[in-house]
């Protein structure tokens, strides 16, 4: 058992290009800290252990659950919310397709799997139907049944290397 | 589901972080991927009272080839392991078993030394690390030590790291055949493998059997190399006959235990047929390339 409590960290983050000063506890989650802390709410929380992937934040421009990263470990790190993609009358070019191809309904899951996905399609320019698969596979969606998801990535894909309309 | 209260260091340098772990001994768990540890803190099954986080050791993420060996650094992350030019060139197995952890983003954080650390009888790096006879550097205040993986792994997640200790390196020799595959079943995409196969060989001249190593995951407490089905492939002919002796031996050899979800019946016939399909798999690669 612990028998001591330790003070809060004094901690500068930087969240979509902007820095943030704050105190907290050691054990605090960064994504408690992006919704609680600094009001960007927009990264979900579902399991909260790392398997339903509605939290993922972009670190460094990479993929990882906000579930399994402590505020403290992203000091002189880059973090990248959903805050930070595309705006209400400017959706990004895989928001778009989402939305044209009915790729979400609650939404719930919807910030993990954009933040996924803005990743990857530059890694990846021109995945496979399987591929996007592969990697949808860890974001876990309950309205979609994935089709309409993986529609729209595709599409996505397409118009970003100027292929589709 | 939040973590207990533990004090966070975050060391810059290994000798740092050996003189903490060092100092806070048992108390202490390092953190490098987080991505076995963090649900463990979440869920409090692991409740340390000192977090070193190692993700600072940026020196230990690293990929060295040369002309016997392949070294890759504790900290290299699952998704570089699975896509770097030089290992899917060198060691092709290890990259494929990788590129099928857990999921895309997991890939990211989790560390090849984490995985050998946690030691989840299912996972994937610690199976590849028995196949291949890897081989883990062992870091501590007192110097280096290096041990084998199939001696490192003790059992379900326990393994040869004393307190004061870290895993800084794996060394894989360079695998003997061009010849190999990974093949692994799992109820749904991403999970833990109920029974995964890992195998590699050569072909002689006649095109016989040369050099077999054969591992199972899932099977038993530690992944398995199987010496005595490699020793009775040697020298023979991979036909379609051949395979099935052998799958059929495979499952005669092991001993996997009924779990509550998985008979073990259930493991040994999974077994059977993914070694004849790892078979089959290594040989059509090869055909085709």
């Amino acid at each position: 058992m612990n028998a001591h409590k330790p003070e809060p960290l004094t901690l500068s983050l930087s969240v979509n290009g902007q820095t943030y000063d704050l105190q907290v506890p050691a054990r605090k989650l960064l994504s408690d800290v992006l919704r609680e802390d600094l009001g960007l709410t927009g990264t979900h929380v579902g399991c909260e252990h790392g398997v339903c992937g509605a939290c993922t934040v972009l670190i460094d421009g990479r993929p990882a659950r906000a579930c399994l990263t402590f505020a403290a470990q992203m000091e002189g790190h880059d973090i990248t919310t959903i805050e930070a993609v595309g705006r209400p009358d400017a959706l990004s070019v895989l928001q778009q397709a989402l939305h044209e191809e009915h790729g979400l309904q609650c939404g719930f899951c919807t910030p993990g799997i954009v933040m996924t996905f803005e990743h990857y399609l530059r890694e990846n320019p021109a995945p496979t139907a399987d591929e996007v698969r592969d990697v949808l596979s860890g974001n876990l969606c309950r309205c979609t049944g994935y089709q309409n998801i993986v529609a729209a990535v595709l599409k996505a894909a397409a118009r970003m290397r100027g292929e589709a309309a | 589901m939040k973590p207990a209260q533990f004090t966070y260091h975050r060391p810059a340098s290994l000798a740092e972080a050996l003189a903490l772990l060092r100092t806070h001994g048992s108390s202490a768990k390092s953190l490098a991927g987080g991505q076995s540890l963090g649900p463990m803190l979440n869920m409090r099954l692991a409740r340390p009272d000192h977090l070193v986080d190692l993700n600072d050791l940026i020196e230990l993420d690293s990929v060295r080839v040369s002309d016997d060996m392949v070294e890759i650094g504790a900290l290299t992350r699952h998704h570089r392991v699975a896509n770097a030019p030089e290992l899917r060139r060198s060691l092709p197995l290890l990259s494929a078993a990788a590129a099928s952890i857990g999921h895309y983003a997991i890939r990211q954080r989790g560390t090849i030394g984490g995985s050998l650390a946690h030691a989840d009888p299912a996972a994937q790096l610690p199976l590849i690390a028995v196949t291949l006879g890897a081989s883990l550097v062992i870091a501590g205040l007192q110097g280096t030590r290096n041990v084998v993986a199939a001696d490192f792994l003790q059992s379900i997640m326990t393994v040869d790291l004393r307190d004061g200790e870290l895993i800084t390196a794996l060394r894989f020799p360079l695998p003997v055949g061009g010849f190999w595959a990974f093949e692994h079943f799992s109820r749904r995409h991403g999970d833990f493998a109920i029974v995964s196969v890992a195998l590699n060989f050569a072909q002689d001249a006649d095109g016989k059997i040369d050099a077999l190593r054969l591992g199972l995951g899932g099977v038993d407490t530690v992944p398995l190399r199987l010496p005595e089905i490699e020793a009775r492939a040697q020298g023979r002919p991979a036909d379609e006959d051949t395979i099935r002796e052998l799958a059929a031996a495979t499952a005669s050899a092991i001993a996997p235990e009924d779990s509550a979800q998985v008979p073990a019946s259930y493991r040994r016939r999974l077994a059977e047929t993914l070694v004849i399909r790892a078979f089959q798999s290594a040989l059509n690669r090869e055909e085709g390339a």
